[in-house]
This record gives structure tokens, C-alpha cells and sequence, in this order.
């Protein structure tokens, strides 16, 4: 692997040079770095900075500071009684040994696993750009059906940021221009022509925390994963969802989907469909079917659709009989 | 004296390995080491010209075919290493880079760069192929094809038929212990700390590819991380060490990465498989034919014996197997835990279940109806054949009876729930092995080139010596995992614990009747006056599972294996051979597949994370048991061959559950949620 230099961030607010990265856990960065697919010069670790509280906002929110980890994060009782839906998504992730040291910044900055992207002896835009996608012809049963575009049908593989999206989270940045609040569902590009950019920051831009915004309903709330095997796999499909029903009518919901798009999903038109209407299964799948109306499959990943709209229906299903039972 | 054969001794070599005192082959010390990092083709198919390495990259040597030393040629063209400008397939070795550590060869290797003119390549097994060829034999000497009766007419006539084709994608063996090589040369003499299946093997080849007399060569193979066949003969990792260390002068540590193992130890074939039953309305077989299709690459045939399993296994008048190949722009294939008999009995055995639908006939009665007398195919005798106990012993214990035969009957909240079964096979084989034991004050010093593949193997021999010597197992000492202790056979075709036990029954028996202090034994002739026909171990396997209606997700709620496979040596050792079979039979109905892009050549989910065999969660209940099986034709010890079958069947059994649970038949494995999924 190519040779770096290692120093410790001192300050969010530091300039960072041209060719460094922020290395957090390196759960995913490390191995990039040995494919020889990231090739920093330098590696600035931040998880020395003070980030790695969960504090309770005024609002009755919480701040999540970016260095906390996947397993502390799931673990938190403010986080597993008034989000249980983040919690869900933390452990649906990877292993117990990732999980201890990956972080919430880290978790949201990492790569799509698209093959090609992984393996610099193929073509690939987002890795390369402009030497082309094998993956619309080649492997993409779990790339993307929402949001890909000609250049590049790269998935987001984050559990944890499926439940953010849901949740209407806030991720805070810090640079040496000074600091700015992103919405989770913004955080992470569409890849149109530019599929090397993933996110909307700039170079030197550090996520310190992630705002959860005071949600009451999401005690109610859920994630749900299918993966090709019981453990320790990406998805293939996702949903996670807070439901808020009063006399068998949505009052609010909150659904974002995983695996199917270069950013988690947040499905706005189905939670627009929704609001106000009986929370019934049938209602669920015809909303989820709305929402996929914009899916572009291709040759081995149709299935997604299917998946999305089962899972779609069954977690808000399962969400509106568990508030019928109270 | 109590036995200590059949007790289970926990491995003795468990807490080295649990504390990290165990060494592995890439894991011994050496002075002045330096690492190689193979360098492997970008493209499927063309010529290497010419190499230009970074001048900024810290590499010590470059090596390809423009300035590596000429090699003997080897038996096996894939040991050629760096001989040829010709690439015959995407991940072949073009080139080794020598650095003073792993991450500078690894970087000078990235950035290394290659002039190659690529050609047009041909990656996809299809079964309407016009290069498909009919081999002249089978791995590993097996005729390509069989018949008696006339299939044709027999299958017209058949009240039911069943005509399907079955497909298994590329799947890989792939290791904990990556293959690994340290190599270092004292003059002409080449020690080489190596990971496989076979030291003396291993010392005998790469002597031959260097023209050095075979004692040359010293193969140290202590420990080993598992091979699956993998392992069974040198790959390509052995020769580049030495031909590095030959060039720099220094020992030469080389691991493949991850990575590599796709591309260069071997993989099982795909399968193509057309299987056509005819049989009477009491199930009676009446014509069987199996036709399987498999890969191999441009510079080696390699025919897996897929079909090769039908000829032993059911009765019936008129029979035909044969198998076909096709050489593609692909790396080859090789051996695979039962290579033959895994992806045979996988298709077979979900036909059988097609027909016992048709027939309406419970499928273990089918299968207990097509019970042979003899070898069906040559009519040899059974040395001993218990399937039909052990199908019947089965059921009972994993309570079969009572089964509603309809699909999609039973369900439970999200979950469809499904029951299957099948059976399973396996030759049982000796090989020739040489074992020798030494008095050593009160104690006794066996010593055989053997490699313990983390299977026990060390601990059994242990046992047997101990009986055979009439004293305490800790008054024996076993050596192995060494080309220069008395030879061994190769650690494969479950065939360990009879061959090297063989010889080490026999040398401690002649010791003890001799009374003096060194006997030897040789087994080469007993073993090639043995049959070798009608030896088998057999065994039932019985799956439930549950689908989830939601997501199509298959989750294996019960496995469980019952066989019939000669004297068990050592209980806990012969468990876990058992069940890690039968786990990675449900690695290969679930989970495992090489994705093959077709316009890359490549198989794209290349590392562990893409590629998925069973995580622990997917192991739910799982159990295997054994019937007390005595066999007094086979060896000194009556054992058979447990390593294998446990892969043999147990797909079947999967697959069959997932049918009875759902009323879809998934006929290209593996099963994956996709292919159950249906709209809500």
C-alpha cells in the first residue's frame, strides 16, 4: 500500500492538506487503502478529538458526537427508548468487532461495495471518472434501483444512515471556513455525472455530530433488514420507519429505504400519500408502489422493487397493530 | 489396556493453537526475509509484452517472463509460472515484485505497469456451447461415460418421467490460512514452510520444476488453516517463493491475498446437469441418466467426475452418465471438499424428490425401493452398505413420519416451514502411505509425512499408535507436516486417517512383534491388491427450514446427518468433520456463488464479504450421528472416509425443504431470496 504519513487532528476547525483523509475507525478506509482504491498521503486521526459524547439537546433531541461508536450508539438507553429504530439498524450491521470501532461519522462516510468500485483492475466511474460502469451490464444485483443514474448505480451500504434519514437527523460540519448543518437526506450526492463526488462536503469539511431531532412518535419505531444471510451481510433491501397512528389513521410517518439508492432513501412521497389515510396494509403497499414509481431497474436487480414494497408493508403493518395494542 | 480408539480425544495440538503458539507456514521467523506479491493479469486473454516498474516504488526484484529463470516444465502448466508471455486467464501471475515489506511489494505491484495486448475471451459455460467436448477421462481417472440398457427406450416407456436441469455456479474454496509460502535456499537445499494438503508432494513437484533431486527440497507443514482441497497439490505461491529467493538471495515470505484465492488455488467447477428418471408407479427405477456440463481453463483439463456418484448409488435397468467440458478463458478448477460428488448428488437428489412428487410417493421410500443389491453399475459386492438404515434411523430421529408430502402446507407468522431429505455418498479410499516408529526410553516416536488440516488428524494417529503399541496415548509422540519424514499420501479424498493409520497400525504392530527399536512400514502393496470398487460410506441428510413470505429470506432451522461410515476413530473429531460439511453443504444451497461478470472474466465478489458462506447465525440446530458400522475389509482400523460427506447431500436436503416449504423448485443454485420472492 502506498506510503502515508499518520498525524492526530488537534481541532475540528484545522486546515486539512490537499491529498489527507480523516481516518476514524478505518474499518472501511483501511481497506480501501490496502485495494489501493484511497490512496491518501496523509491520515488525520480524529478520534482523539473530543466527539464521543451522546448529549441530551434542549428540544428533548439528542447529539450524537461523530466519534461515538456504532456499538456504544446502539447500546445508549436514551437511544434504544426514544429510537429504537437506530439502535435496530446499528446492530443489523456488521459485526460485534466492526461495531466497536466504527464511528458515526465514519459510518456515514463510507464507500459503496460495488464490486468494480472495489477492484481498481476494472473500470469504474466513481473510483476512475469517465472510465466508464461495467456494473449496468456486469454484477449489480444489489446496486441501485432510485437515484443511480448512466454513469453510476452505486448503493449507500449503511444501515445506520437509513434509520438517520428517517429520523430526520442533522449531521454537523466544521472546517477552518467555519461550521454548517446538513440534513441527513442531503449528506450524500446523487451521482449524476460527477459519481466520484459521494458527498455535498468539501475537502477538509469534519462531521463533529449528528443532531437527532426530538421525535415522539419514533418510540414506535422500527428497522427492518433482509440480507442473503442470517448475519453479517449487507443488505439487499431496508426499511426503516416510525409510525404515529390515532384511530387507525396515519397521523405522521417517518420511512426511509436502504439498499436501493446512492443515498438512503427517505420516502417522501409514500409518507406524503399516507398522512391522514388508514394505516392498513393495503394503504402501505400502494404507497410503497408510489414511491417506486421512479425505480429504474436493471437485469438482476428488480427484485429490489418486490423486496422494498414486502418490507415496506410489513414493518408499518407491524408498527400500526403494535399502537392498536396499546 | 482400554482402547483409546473411538474415545474423543480433544485435539492435541488445541491449546497451541488457541494461545497463537501454533506456527503457520507464513508465521516462522527468518532473518533477513523480504516479501513477493504476485502481480496478476488485468485481462482474460493475451500476451504480456513488456513491464515497466515505477522508479519511486522500493522494490528489490521485478520478476516475469522477460527476465525470470527458465523452470523445468511441470506437470501441472499452471507451476510455469513467469515462463510465457501468453495469459489464459483473468489473475494469472504476469509478474512477482520483491520488497523489504509486504506494503512496499504491494505498492510497487499496484503501480506497476503492464503492457499487454489483450484478446477477444469466451467466459460463460453454456450447455449449447460448440466447444463443448466429452473428456477421455474424469478426475481423477474415471471413464467420461457409462451405459448399459437402453436409456432411450426405457424413459419413452416410463409411466413417469422426470426430465430437469440443475445448475451450481462457480463456488471456492477459500481457506482461514490463505495458501503461504516462506522459501529459502542454502546452496542447492530449499526449505519451503508451506500450507497444503501433501509435504512430500509439495517437495517432490517444485524439486522437479527447479531439476533438483527430490530430497533437495525440505517442505515444512506443521500446521494448516484448512485446505478443502485447495491445497492438494503445489500452487502457483510455492514456485514464485523459491524462484524469488533463488534471484534476491534472501528467504522470500509470499501470502496470497484474499483475494487471489478466487483466481489462483482452484475452484469447483459450474454445473451444468440434465438429469432424466423413468420409473414405475411404485417407484421403481426404471432408466436413469445423468449428463453434467463442466469448465475448464485454456491450459489445463480439468473434468470434474459430477456424475460419477450416479453410478453407485440407485438401482435401475438402464443407465447412462457421462460429462462433457468446455475449456474457457477462465482460471482452473480443481478440487473442492468431494469435487464430483457435492454438486452431483446436489442435482441428483432434488430430481429424486421431483420424481417422488410425481409419483406421490414419500421420498425416502423411493429411495428405500432403489436400494441395490451390488454396485450397480459392474455389480462388484458392498464391503457394507447401511443407506437404507441410515435413512430409516433418520426419520426417526429427526421425527419424519406423519410429514403432509404437499408443499406450502405449513405456515407460522411470516414463515413458510419445510422438511427434506437426502442422501449421501462417499468412496472410501486408502492410499498408499509409508509410517515409522521408534522406541524412544519408555516412549514411542511415530513419525509420517501426514498434514493435519485442522481435522484431528494428528490426534487419531495418536490413538491408533497407541492401541496398536498396547500403551498410554501419552507415551506416543506423532511427527507430521514434514516432506522428510517417511511419505504420506496427500490429506484429501477423506482418505487420511485410513492411509496414514494404515502405516502407522503396521509399523507399530511390526515393533511390537519384533521387539526391536525402529520398525517401518510400507502399505503400497497391500493397498494396490485392495478392490477398489464397492467402498462407500453412506449417510441421510434431513433439513427444515422456514422461508419468510416477506423477503423470501431462507433460514435453516434443523440440520441434521446420519451415517454409516466405518468404525468412528475419534467421536469429537468426527463430529465436527461431519457438521462442517454439512455447513458448508448449506454454504453451497444458500449462500455461495462466484458472480461472474462475463465481459471482465472475473467472478466480481472476490474477497469474503462479497462472497457468503454461513455466518454463525446461519447454523441453528445442527446435529450428526452415526450408526456403529463394523467393516473389517477396508483397513486395519475399519474406518472410512468422513471428511467429505458431509457435503454430499446435504444441499439436496436444503433445497428439497425450501420446495416442500414454498412449492418452488429452484433449480440453479444457490437459493437465494430472489429467487423465492413474490409479491406481498
Amino acid at each position: 500500500m502506498k506510503t502515508f504519513e499518520y498525524r492526530t487532528a488537534t481541532a475540528a476547525s484545522a486546515v486539512l492538506a490537499p491529498d489527507a483523509a480523516f481516518l476514524a475507525g478505518g474499518t472501511n478506509l483501511v481497506d480501501l487503502m490496502k485495494l489501493g482504491v484511497a490512496t491518501p498521503d496523509v491520515l488525520v486521526d480524529v478520534t482523539k478529538l473530543p466527539l464521543d459524547r451522546i448529549t441530551d439537546l434542549p428540544d428533548g433531541g439528542l447529539r450524537v458526537g461523530a466519534t461515538v461508536r456504532n456499538s456504544d450508539l446502539a447500546a445508549d438507553p436514551r437511544i434504544r427508548e426514544r429510537y429504537p429504530v437506530l439502535s435496530q439498524a446499528l446492530l443489523a450491521g456488521a459485526s460485534g468487532q466492526l461495531r466497536n470501532m466504527a464511528t458515526t461519522g465514519g459510518n456515514l462516510l463510507q464507500r459503496t461495495r460495488c464490486t468494480y468500485f472495489m477492484d481498481p483492475s476494472t473500470p469504474c466511474n466513481k473510483r476512475a471518472p469517465g472510465s466508464g460502469c461495467p456494473a449496468r451490464a456486469g454484477d449489480h444485483r444489489n446496486l441501485a434501483i432510485l437515484g443511480g443514474s448512466e454513469a453510476c448505480i452505486a448503493t449507500h451500504p449503511s444501515d445506520m444512515a437509513v434509520a438517520l434519514a428517517a429520523l430526520g437527523a442533522q449531521v454537523r460540519v466544521e472546517s477552518a471556513t467555519g461550521e454548517r448543518t446538513i440534513a441527513v437526506t442531503e449528506l450524500h450526492r446523487l451521482p449524476g455525472d460527477r459519481p466520484d463526488l459521494d458527498t455535498v462536503l468539501d475537502h477538509g469539511e469534519m462531521i463533529t455530530a449528528v443532531d437527532l431531532p426530538a421525535l415522539p412518535f419514533a418510540t414506535r419505531s422500527a428497522y427492518r433488514k433482509a440480507r442473503d444471510r442470517a448475519s453479517y451481510a449487507f443488505a439487499v433491501g431496508s426499511v426503516a420507519a416510525a409510525l404515529d397512528v390515532a384511530d387507525g389513521l396515519v397521523r405522521d410517518v417517518r420511512l426511509a429505504w436502504g439498499a436501493v439508492a446512492p443515498r438512503p432513501w427517505r420516502a417522501t412521497t409514500a409518507e406524503r400519500l399516507l398522512r391522514g389515510r388508514p394505516a392498513t396494509h393495503e394503504n402501505f403497499l400502494a404507497a410503497a408502489d408510489e414511491e417506486l414509481r421512479a425505480a429504474r431497474p436493471l437485469r438482476d436487480n428488480a427484485y429490489k422493487t418486490t423486496l422494498t414494497r414486502n418490507l415496506t408493508a410489513a414493518v408499518l403493518t407491524r408498527l400500526a397493530s403494535a399502537g392498536e395494542a396499546r | 489396556m482400554t482402547a483409546t480408539v473411538g474415545t474423543p480425544l480433544a485435539r492435541l495440538e488445541g491449546p497451541a493453537k488457541v494461545t497463537g503458539a501454533a506456527r503457520y507456514a507464513a508465521e516462522y521467523p527468518q532473518d533477513d526475509v523480504v516479501h513477493g506479491w504476485i502481480v496478476q493479469s488485468p485481462v482474460p486473454r493475451g500476451r504480456l509484452n513488456a513491464v515497466l516498474a515505477d522508479p519511486t516504488a522500493d522494490a528489490i526484484a521485478v520478476l516475469w517472463h522477460g527476465n525470470a529463470p527458465r523452470l523445468e516444465p511441470a506437470d501441472d502448466p499452471e507451476l510455469d509460472v513467469l515462463q510465457s508471455d501468453r495469459i489464459s486467464y483473468r489473475g494469472q501471475p504476469v509478474a512477482l515484485v520483491v520488497a523489504e515489506t509486504l506494503e512496499a511489494a504491494r505498492r510497487a505491484a499496484q503501480v506497476l505497469q503492464l503492457d499487454i495486448t489483450a484478446e477477444e475471451h469466451d467466459a460463460v459455460l453454456r450447455a449449447d456451447h460448440p466447444g463443448l467436448y466429452t473428456p477421455e477421462q474424469v478426475n481423477p481417472a474415471f471413464p467420461s461415460e457409462t451405459a448399459s440398457g437402453d436409456v432411450d427406450a426405457a424413459l419413452a416407456a416410463a409411466p413417469v418421467t422426470v426430465d430437469v436441469t440443475y445448475s451450481t455456479p462457480a463456488l471456492h474454496n477459500s481457506p482461514m490460512e490463505p495458501h503461504a509460502t516462506i522459501a529459502r535456499w542454502a546452496g542447492d537445499d530449499l526449505t519451503l514452510y508451506d500450507s497444503n494438503q501433501h509435504p512430500s508432494g509439495i517437495a517432490a513437484t517444485v524439486a522437479g520444476v527447479f531439476g533438483l533431486e527430490p530430497e533437495r527440497v525440505h517442505v515444512v507443514t506443521e500446521h494448516v488453516g484448512g485446505g478443502f482441497g485447495s491445497k492438494g497439490s503445489a500452487r502457483p505461491n510455492a514456485v514464485l517463493a523459491a524462484m524469488a529467493a533463488r534471484v534476491v538471495g534472501r528467504p522470500v515470505k509470499l501470502v496470497l491475498p484474499r483475494q487471489a484465492m478466487f483466481s489462483l488455488v482452484g475452484y469447483r467447477t459450474p454445473t451444468i446437469q440434465q438429469i432424466r428418471l423413468g420409473a414405475d408407479p411404485d417407484g421403481t427405477l426404471t432408466a436413469i441418466d445423468h449428463a453434467a456440463i463442466g469448465q475448464s481453463s485454456r491450459i489445463l483439463e480439468y473434468a470434474e467426475q459430477t456424475a460419477v456418484v450416479t453410478r453407485h448409488m440407485y438401482a435401475a435397468p438402464n443407465r447412462r452418465t457421462g460429462h462433457r467440458l468446455l475449456r474457457l478463458d477462465m482460471p482452473t478448477p480443481r478440487w473442492m471438499r468431494a469435487p464430483g460428488e457435492a454438486p452431483g448428488m446436489a442435482a441428483f437428489e432434488c430430481a429424486l424428490d421431483e420424481l417422488a412428487e410425481k409419483l406421490g410417493i414419500d421420498p425416502i421410500e423411493l429411495r428405500v425401493r432403489n436400494e441395490p443389491a451390488a454396485e450397480p453399475e459392474g455389480g462388484t459386492p458392498f464391503t457394507s452398505r447401511h443407506y437404507v438404515e441410515c435413512l430409516r434411523t433418520g426419520a426417526e430421529r429427526f421425527g419424519w413420519a406423519g410429514r403432509d408430502p404437499r408443499p406450502r402446507q405449513r405456515r407460522e407468522g411470516d414463515w413458510w416451514i419445510g422438511t427434506g431429505v437426502a442422501g449421501a455418498i462417499y468412496p472410501t479410499m486408502a492410499q498408499p502411505s509409508t509410517a515409522r516408529v521408534r522406541a524412544v526410553g519408555d516412549d514411542f516416536e511415530v513419525a509420517i509425512g501426514a498434514a493435519d488440516l485442522g481435522t484431528g488428524a494428528r490426534t487419531i494417529l495418536t490413538q491408533i499408535a497407541a492401541d496398536a503399541l498396547g500403551v498410554p496415548v501419552d507415551r506416543v509422540r506423532v511427527r507430521i507436516g514434514d516432506s522428510t519424514l517417511p511419505k504420506a499420501s496427500v490429506a484429501g479424498g477423506s482418505s487420511g486417517s485410513a492411509s496414514w493409520g494404515w502405516a502407522v497400525t503396521g509399523a507399530c504392530r511390526q515393533l511390537r512383534e519384533t521387539g526391536g527399536d525402529e520398525a517401518v512400514f510400507d502399505t503400497t502393496e497391500l493397498i494396490e491388491k485392495q478392490e477398489t470398487e464397492g467402498r462407500h460410506a453412506f449417510g441421510a441428510h434431513f433439513a427444515e427450514v422456514r422461508v419468510d413470505a416477506v423477503t423470501g429470506e431462507v433460514r435453516v432451522s434443523r440440520l441434521f446427518g446420519m451415517y454409516a461410515a466405518g468404525r468412528i476413530l475419534n467421536p469429537r473429531t468426527a463430529r465436527s468433520q461431519f457438521l462442517g460439511g454439512m455447513i458448508m453443504g448449506m454454504g453451497m444451497a444458500l449462500h455461495e456463488e462466484g458472480v461472474l461478470d462475463p465481459a471482465m472474466g472475473e467472478w466480481m465478489n472476490h474477497d469474503l464479504a462479497g462472497y457468503h458462506i454461513p455466518a454463525h447465525a446461519d447454523v441453528e440446530s445442527i446435529d450428526a450421528a452415526w450408526l456403529d458400522e463394523r467393516d473389517d475389509q477396508l483397513n486395519p482400523m475399519g474406518s472410512k472416509g468422513i471428511g467429505e460427506i458431509g457435503i454430499v447431500g446435504s444441499p439436496a436436503a436444503i433445497v428439497n425443504a425450501v420446495w416442500h416449504a414454498t412449492g418452488v423448485r429452484v433449480r440453479d443454485l444457490p437459493v437465494r431470496l430472489d429467487k423465492l420472492l413474490c409479491a406481498d
